[in-house]
C-alpha cells in the first residue's frame, strides 16, 4: 500500500511513467546529431516557450477542477482577453494599463462563471459552456471581427523579449507556478480548496466557506486565462478574435496527465506543469521528425487516456 | 397445514467486523403476511436482500417451494416470483408509469424490437385498478407521490407475477392515509394469494395485518408465533431481549452548569417543540425509531439544516445558528452520523483532516506553520487514540473506527462546550465500540456536555445519564437512566401515548 496525501505530487506510480515519458521525449529529440549544446538550450526555450499560454492556463484549471468543476471557458477567454489588451494597445496606453486590462477582462468573466455555478447553481461544465460562447461573442464584437493590429513595440516585446536568455513568458510561467503551487500548498485557503473538492458536504461542517471558495477558483481561473491571452495577442502580435480554440481542452489535458483528478481533491501544480511540458515536448520531438500534424493528434489522444488509466491503475494498489 | 412457499434454514452472513445474521431460519406459507421485526440492526433488512438476491449468505439455504435457491441478483429472484419494495424507492422518474410497470418485462414485437404501448398501458392501468389505484400509466413517474410510486413498484411485482413480495419499511416515507391505503392494499395482494414479508418495527401495523411474526435480535431468530399468541408488550421484549451487551458506566461525576438548552426547536415535517437541556458533565440519548427526528434535531443545533422556530442557548446565552460556522463560534462541535458523507475527507491524510476545523490556529497570516500544525496533529492522534503509522496517512485506508476518532479528534480540536454526537459507533466494530465509549465518557468528565444520538438501545442506557425519548418529531417522555429498562424507552419510542 502506498503512501497518499494531498501535497504528495501524485501517486508514485504516475510520477514514475511521467517521468519516463519525460525522458523518452528528451532522448527523442536530444537524438540529433548536427545539435551543439547552445542549440539544444536555445531549442528548449523554444518548446518553453510554445507551451507557456498552455501552462499557464494549466494552472488555472488546475484550481477549478481541484473542486471538482471544470472551466471550459478557457479559449475564449484567451481571445478575448487579447483583444481587449490589443485595444488599449493600440490606442497607445501604457504598457502596464494594456496587460492590467487584459487580466481584469479574465478575471470579470471568471467572477461571472463562479456566481453563476455557486448562486444559480447550474452545473460548472454548462456554465462554462455558456461563457465560452458568450466571451467569444464579445472578442468578436470588440474587434469588429477582425485582428486588431499595431499594438506598438513594448507589446510585441512581451513574448519576443529575453532576460537572461530566457523568453519572458517562461519566467511569466516561473511566477505564476510559482505562486499557485505556494499557495495551494502552504496557505490557509489552499487547504480550503483541496477540501472543498474532496468533500464538500465535511468542508461544509467543518464551518468553511464553501460558495467564497468555489467563486475564487473560477476568478483566478479567469483571471490567469486573461494573462495568458495577453501573451498570446503579443506572440501573434495582433488581438485575434478567432483564436484560442480548443486551448481550454489543452490545459485540462495537461492538468489529467499530471494527476489531477476531474472529480476534486486531487492535485498539484507541478503536475500540470509537467503535464503541459509533456504535450510540448512530445508534439515538438513528433515535429522534428516531420511526422504529420494528424498522427500528432491521435498521438497525443492516446497519452491523455493512457495517463489517466495509469493514475486509476495506480489509485487502486 | 399448508407447505410453506418459502423457507430459509440457518441462514449466515458476516460483513467486515460485524456478524449480521446468524443462523436464522423463517418460514413464509403461501398468501400470508408475515412480519419480520427487530430493533435497528437486529438483520431484519439483511435478511431480506439475501432472499431478494441482493447480497449472498455464507451458509445456509433458501428454498422456494421445497427446492433450493441459489440467487445470483436480483433478476434471478425476479425470475423465480420473489420481488422487494425498497425502503428507499428506484423509479425511473422520467419514464411513464406504463414503462416502469413493465420495465425489464415490456410486451414487445418483432423479438424486442417494437414497444407494444398500447398493450403496456391498458394492461398497467387493469393492474393499478386491482390495486385500487387510478394513476394513468401515462403519467410521468417522477410527478408522482411516494405513495403512488409505491403501488407502482408493486404492480411491476404483479406483472412477474411474483409470489412473495417483500416490504422493507414501507410506511416509513407516508403519511398517516397513505399508509391506511397501504395496509388495505396489502389485504388485497393476500386475498390474491400473493405472500408478503413485511419488515418493520411498527408495533400497531403489524398487529393489524401480519399473520405471524418472527422476531430477530442482534442477527440471530428469537421467536415465531401466530399473531393471535402475541401482545405488544411481549413482542417489545423480544425485541429488545433483556440482556444488556454493554455494561453501564457505574461511575458517576458530578454535573455542572446548564451548557446547552433548546426551547420548542421546530422544523416542519422534522421536529416539534423539542425542548431539552444538557449541563456540564451530563451526556443526554436523543432515543427513537428510525425517522422520529434525532438526527434532524442534532442537525438544526449545528446548522446543518437549521430550525425555523424556536432557541437555542449556549452558556445561557441565546445564538442564532443558521450554519456549521456560526455553531463552532458559539462553542458547538458535532460529529455526523455518516462519516464517510460528511465526516472525513477521504482523499486527505489523517492530519489534514484533524486540522482542517481550526486551521487558523496553525497559520502565521495566510501560511500554515507546518511544525505547529504536525504538533496539534500528533496530540490529538495521541489523546484519542488513534492508530495510524503516520499523520501524513491518507484517512481512507485506516479502519472503521480509526476513522471515527479521527471525526471525534477533529470536533474536540475547536474545544467546544457542547458535543453533538450523532450515531457515534455506527459501523465500527465492538472492541473500537469500547474505545468509542471511554473516550466520550472522559470527555463528560471533562465537563463538555453531550448530546447523544443513537438508535442502538444498549448503547444509549451504558453512555448516557438521561434519556430524551422522541417519536415522530415530538419529545414523548424523558427517563433518568438508572431507572429505565429497555422496555421503557421502546415503549415510549413506539406507542401513541395513550397506551404508552
Amino acid at each position: 500500500m502506498s503512501v497518499q496525501t494531498t501535497t504528495a505530487m501524485t501517486h508514485p506510480l504516475v510520477r514514475y511513467a511521467l517521468v519516463l515519458a519525460l525522458l523518452a521525449a528528451l532522448a527523442y529529440s536530444l537524438y540529433m546529431p548536427h545539435m551543439t549544446p547552445a542549440g539544444y538550450a536555445s531549442y528548449m526555450m523554444t518548446i518553453l516557450l510554445q507551451v507557456s499560454v498552455t501552462a499557464i492556463l494549466a494552472v488555472g484549471v488546475t484550481f477549478v477542477l481541484l473542486t471538482g468543476g471544470v472551466d471550459l471557458s478557457l479559449g475564449s477567454l484567451v481571445a478575448l482577453a487579447g483583444v481587449v489588451a490589443a485595444i488599449f494597445a493600440r490606442a497607445g496606453q501604457p504598457l502596464g494599463v494594456s496587460i492590467a486590462m487584459g487580466v481584469l477582462a479574465g478575471l470579470a468573466c471568471g467572477l461571472v462563471n463562479g456566481a453563476v455555478v455557486v448562486f444559480a447553481r447550474v452545473a460548472p461544465f454548462i456554465a462554462t459552456l455558456g461563457m465560452m460562447t458568450a466571451a467569444r461573442g464579445l472578442a468578436l464584437l470588440l474587434s469588429g471581427g477582425k485582428p486588431v493590429p499595431d499594438l506598438g513595440e513594448s507589446f510585441k516585446a512581451i513574448a519576443g523579449q529575453r532576460a537572461a536568455g530566457v523568453p519572458v513568458p517562461v519566467l511569466i510561467v516561473a511566477a505564476v507556478a510559482g505562486l499557485a503551487w505556494l499557495f495551494l500548498r502552504h496557505s490557509r485557503p489552499g487547504r480550503y480548496v483541496y477540501a472543498v473538492g474532496g468533500n464538500e458536504e465535511a468542508a461544509r461542517a467543518c464551518g468553511l466557506n464553501v460558495s467564497l471558495v468555489k467563486v475564487f477558483v473560477y476568478a483566478v481561473s479567469g483571471a490567469l486565462a486573461g494573462l495568458a491571452g495577453v501573451i498570446n495577442a503579443s506572440r501573434l502580435t495582433t488581438g485575434q478574435p478567432n483564436t484560442g480554440e480548443g486551448f481550454e481542452l489543452a490545459a485540462i489535458a495537461a492538468a489529467v496527465i499530471g494527476g489531477t483528478s476531474l472529480s476534486g481533491g486531487v492535485g498539484t501544480i507541478g503536475g500540470a506543469l509537467l503535464g503541459a511540458l509533456l504535450m510540448g515536448m512530445i508534439s515538438s520531438a513528433l515535429d522534428m521528425r516531420d511526422v504529420s500534424a494528424y498522427y500528432q493528434q491521435i498521438i497525443t489522444g492516446g497519452i491523455i487516456v493512457a495517463a489517466v488509466w495509469l493514475e486509476r491503475k495506480g489509485r487502486r494498489e | 397445514m399448508t407447505a410453506p412457499l418459502l423457507s430459509v434454514r440457518g441462514l449466515c452472513k458476516s460483513f467486515p467486523g460485524v456478524r449480521a445474521l446468524a443462523e436464522v431460519d423463517l418460514e413464509v406459507r403461501p398468501g400470508e403476511v408475515h412480519a419480520l421485526m427487530g430493533e435497528n440492526g437486529a438483520g431484519k433488512s439483511t435478511l431480506a436482500r439475501l432472499i431478494a438476491g441482493l447480497a449472498r449468505p455464507d451458509a445456509g439455504t433458501i428454498l422456494l417451494d421445497g427446492e433450493p435457491l441459489h440467487l445470483r441478483s436480483p433478476h434471478d429472484a425476479l425470475r423465480r416470483g420473489i420481488a422487494m419494495i425498497h425502503q428507499e424507492l428506484l423509479p425511473f422518474g422520467e419514464m411513464t408509469v406504463a414503462e416502469n410497470v413493465f420495465m425489464g418485462s415490456e410486451p414487445a414485437r418483432l423479438g424486442g424490437l417494437w414497444l407494444d404501448r398500447r398493450t403496456m398501458e391498458s394492461r398497467a392501468r387493469a393492474l393499478l385498478e386491482r390495486l385500487g389505484s387510478d394513476v394513468s400509466p401515462r403519467r410521468r413517474m417522477g410527478e408522482l407521490s411516494v405513495a403512488a410510486m409505491q403501488t407502482v413498484e408493486i404492480a411491476r411485482a404483479l406483472v412477474r407475477r411474483c409470489r412473495l413480495i417483500i416490504m422493507d419499511e414501507p410506511t416509513s416515507a407516508l403519511s398517516l392515509r397513505e399508509a391506511e391505503a397501504l395496509l388495505g392494499l396489502i389485504g388485497e395482494l393476500k386475498a390474491q394469494g400473493t405472500a408478503v414479508l413485511y419488515v418493520s418495527h411498527k408495533l400497531e401495523e403489524v398487529f393489524r395485518i401480519a399473520d405471524r411474526a418472527t422476531v430477530l435480535r442482534d442477527g440471530r431468530h428469537v421467536a415465531t408465533a401466530a399473531m393471535g399468541e402475541l401482545t405488544p408488550g411481549g413482542l417489545i421484549s423480544l425485541m429488545v431481549g433483556r440482556e444488556v451487551e454493554v455494561p453501564p458506566a457505574v461511575e458517576r461525576w458530578s454535573k455542572g452548569e446548564v451548557l446547552l438548552s433548546l426551547r420548542n426547536l421546530t422544523r416542519k415535517g422534522e421536529f416539534q417543540d423539542v425542548s431539552l437541556e444538557v449541563r456540564a458533565g451530563e451526556i443526554v440519548a436523543l432515543a427513537g425509531l428510525m425517522g422520529a427526528g434525532r438526527t434532524e434535531v442534532l442537525s438544526a443545533v449545528y446548522g446543518l439544516r437549521p430550525a425555523e422556530r424556536g432557541e437555542i442557548r449556549v452558556r445561557g446565552r441565546a445564538v442564532a445558528i443558521r450554519r456549521p460556522r456560526q455553531a463552532l463560534a458559539a462553542g458547538i462541535a458535532m460529529v455526523g452520523e455518516d462519516r464517510k458523507r460528511s465526516g472525513l475527507v477521504m482523499s486527505m491524510s489523517v492530519k489534514h483532516n484533524l486540522t482542517l476545523i481550526d486551521l487558523r490556529r496553525c497559520c502565521a497570516g495566510p501560511l500554515v506553520r507546518s511544525g505547529v500544525e504536525n504538533r496539534l496533529a500528533d496530540r490529538q492522534i495521541e489523546r484519542f487514540g488513534i492508530r495510524t503509522p503516520s499523520r501524513d496517512r491518507c484517512v481512507r485506508v485506516l479502519s472503521g473506527g480509526n476513522q471515527q476518532k479521527v471525526v471525534l479528534a477533529k470536533a474536540m480540536l475547536t474545544e467546544p462546550d457542547v458535543l453533538l454526537l450523532d450515531e457515534p459507533t455506527r459501523g465500527i466494530d465492538v472492541a473500537a465500540k469500547a474505545e468509542m465509549y471511554e473516550l466520550i465518557r472522559s470527555l463528560a468528565r471533562s465537563g463538555k456536555a453531550i448530546l447523544l444520538a443513537s438508535s442502538e438501545l444498549p448503547e444509549v442506557l451504558a453512555l448516557s445519564d438521561r434519556v430524551v425519548v422522541m417519536r415522530q418529531g415530538r419529545v414523548t417522555g424523558e427517563l433518568e437512566t438508572h431507572l429505565a429498562s429497555q422496555e421503557d424507552v421502546m415503549r415510549r419510542a413506539v406507542l401513541a401515548e395513550e397506551n404508552a
